[in-house]
C-alpha cells in the first residue's frame, strides 16, 4: 500500500500529464480547422488539373507520350515514398502509416523488385530504418517550417522528376494518410511516376475542337511535372490534416484516461486516509481504556 | 454577355467571377479571351493577367507565375502556380 504522500505526488503528476494533453487537445481542434481549410482550398486546383490531363492525355499517346507519363519500360526498381509527419503526440497515425509501406515494400520484394525509400517527415525514419535501414536514399525534412506549403513540394518533386530523369529508379509509388474525419486517417498508396493516365470522361472535349498552343506534347511536358508537384502538395495538406485529427482523437482520449487515472488515485488516497485516522482513533481509546 | 473567369493556385481559388474580356500572356504572346471563345489551352509565362471587368473599363492586373490557361465551354480558367498580390 503506497503511503499518503506517495499517492499525493501521483495525483499531481497525473493532473499535470492531463493539463498538457488537454492543451494538446485544443491547440490540434484549432489547427486542424485550418487544416482542413487548407486541404479544401486545394481541391478545385487538383482537380481542374486532372480534368486537363485527362483530356490530353487521351490525345498525346503511343511513342510521342512523355516518359514521365508512359514510364521508362521497366518496373524493376521502385522508390517508395513514404509521407510521414514530424511531431508525434498523434496516435496511431505514423504506425499505421510505416506499416502501410512495409506491407508495400515487403509485397514488391517478394515479387523480385527492387525497393528504396524516400522519406519525407521525421517521425518515419526510425521505424523503417529497423528493418530496411540499407533501403533507405534520402530523408526530406519539412520540419523546419511551420506549415510546408507548395514550396517544400515543389522541392520535393523536382527532386524525384530529376532522379527519374537520371533513371535512379522505374516506378514511384506515394504513400500519406487520407483525412476521412478526426478518427479516421486511411493510409493510402498511389502510383506517383509514370503518372497513371487519369480516367478521361468522354463529355469533355469529346467534340469540340481545342486549339493547342504551343503543341499538346509541350503542353504535356509541363504539365506533368506540375501534375506530380500538385499530388506530393495534396499529400502534404492530407498529412497535416491527418496529424491535426489524430492528434486531436489521441488527446482527448489521454485526457479522459487521466481523468479516470486521477478519481481513481483520489478515492484510494481518501481510503487511506480515513483508514489512518482509523487506526489512531483506535490506539487512542484503547490507550484509554487500559487506563 | 460575359466571360466567366477563374483564377486557381494550387493555395486555393483566388478569383471566379464574371467578367468582360481578359488578356492572358499566353507562351507564344498574349492573347484577349472573350465570351464564346473558340476552345484553347496554352501554357502561359510569367506576367500580367489583365482582366476587364466591363467594356471599356481600366484592366485590373494580377501578376502570374507559370501555368496553363483554358478556354472552354465554361468559361476561362487559369492555373497559375504562384499569384502575387
Amino acid at each position: 500500500m503506497a503511503s499518503l504522500k506517495e499517492l499525493k505526488g501521483r495525483i499531481n503528476s497525473v493532473k499535470s500529464t492531463q493539463k498538457i494533453t488537454k492543451a494538446k487537445q485544443m491547440v490540434a481542434a484549432a489547427k486542424l480547422r485550418r487544416a482542413q481549410a487548407a486541404a479544401e482550398a486545394a481541391r478545385p486546383y487538383a482537380e481542374r488539373l486532372s480534368g486537363v490531363m485527362a483530356s490530353l492525355a487521351g490525345k498525346v499517346s503511343g511513342d510521342s507520350a512523355p516518359q514521365l507519363l508512359a514510364g521508362n519500360g521497366a518496373d524493376q526498381r521502385h522508390l517508395l515514398v513514404v509521407v510521414n509527419t514530424d511531431k508525434g503526440l498523434c496516435g496511431g497515425l505514423n504506425a499505421n502509416i510505416v506499416k502501410a509501406a512495409k506491407a508495400k515494400a515487403r509485397a514488391l520484394i517478394a515479387e523480385g523488385k527492387e525497393v528504396r525509400f524516400y522519406l519525407v517527415g521525421k517521425k518515419g525514419r526510425a521505424p523503417i530504418k529497423r528493418d530496411f535501414a540499407e533501403r533507405i536514399e534520402k530523408h526530406f525534412d519539412t520540419s523546419e517550417v511551420r506549415t510546408p506549403g507548395f514550396e517544400e513540394a515543389e522541392a520535393i518533386a523536382d527532386d524525384l522528376i530529376g532522379r527519374f530523369e537520371q533513371g535512379e529508379f522505374d516506378i514511384a509509388h506515394l504513400i500519406y494518410p487520407v483525412f476521412r474525419s478526426a478518427l479516421a486517417q486511411d493510409p493510402t498508396v498511389d502510383q506517383l511516376i509514370p503518372v497513371p493516365s487519369p480516367e478521361s470522361d468522354a463529355g469533355t472535349g469529346g467534340d469540340a475542337v481545342v486549339d493547342y498552343e504551343p503543341g499538346e506534347e509541350e503542353i504535356l511536358e509541363e504539365l506533368l511535372p506540375r501534375y506530380v508537384k500538385t499530388q506530393l502538395f495534396g499529400s502534404l495538406l492530407e498529412r497535416e490534416a491527418s496529424e491535426q485529427g489524430a492528434s486531436m482523437t489521441a488527446m482527448d482520449n489521454a485526457t479522459r484516461n487521466a481523468g479516470d487515472l486521477i478519481n481513481k488515485l483520489t478515492i484510494q488516497y481518501n481510503r487511506s486516509r480515513q483508514a489512518a485516522i482509523t487506526t489512531e482513533l483506535i490506539e487512542i481509546i484503547a490507550g484509554a481504556e487500559a487506563l | 454577355m460575359a466571360l466567366r473567369f477563374e483564377l486557381v493556385t494550387p493555395a486555393k481559388l483566388v478569383r471566379s467571377e464574371d467578367v468582360h474580356m481578359v488578356v492572358v500572356p499566353g507562351s507564344e504572346g498574349e492573347f484577349g479571351v472573350l465570351e464564346g471563345h473558340a476552345p484553347l489551352m496554352s501554357t502561359i509565362r510569367d506576367g500580367a493577367v489583365q482582366v476587364y471587368k466591363t467594356e471599356g473599363a481600366e484592366p485590373e492586373t494580377i501578376e502570374v507565375r507559370g501555368g496553363f490557361a483554358e478556354v472552354g465551354e465554361n468559361g476561362l480558367t487559369v492555373l497559375a502556380e504562384h499569384v502575387e498580390g
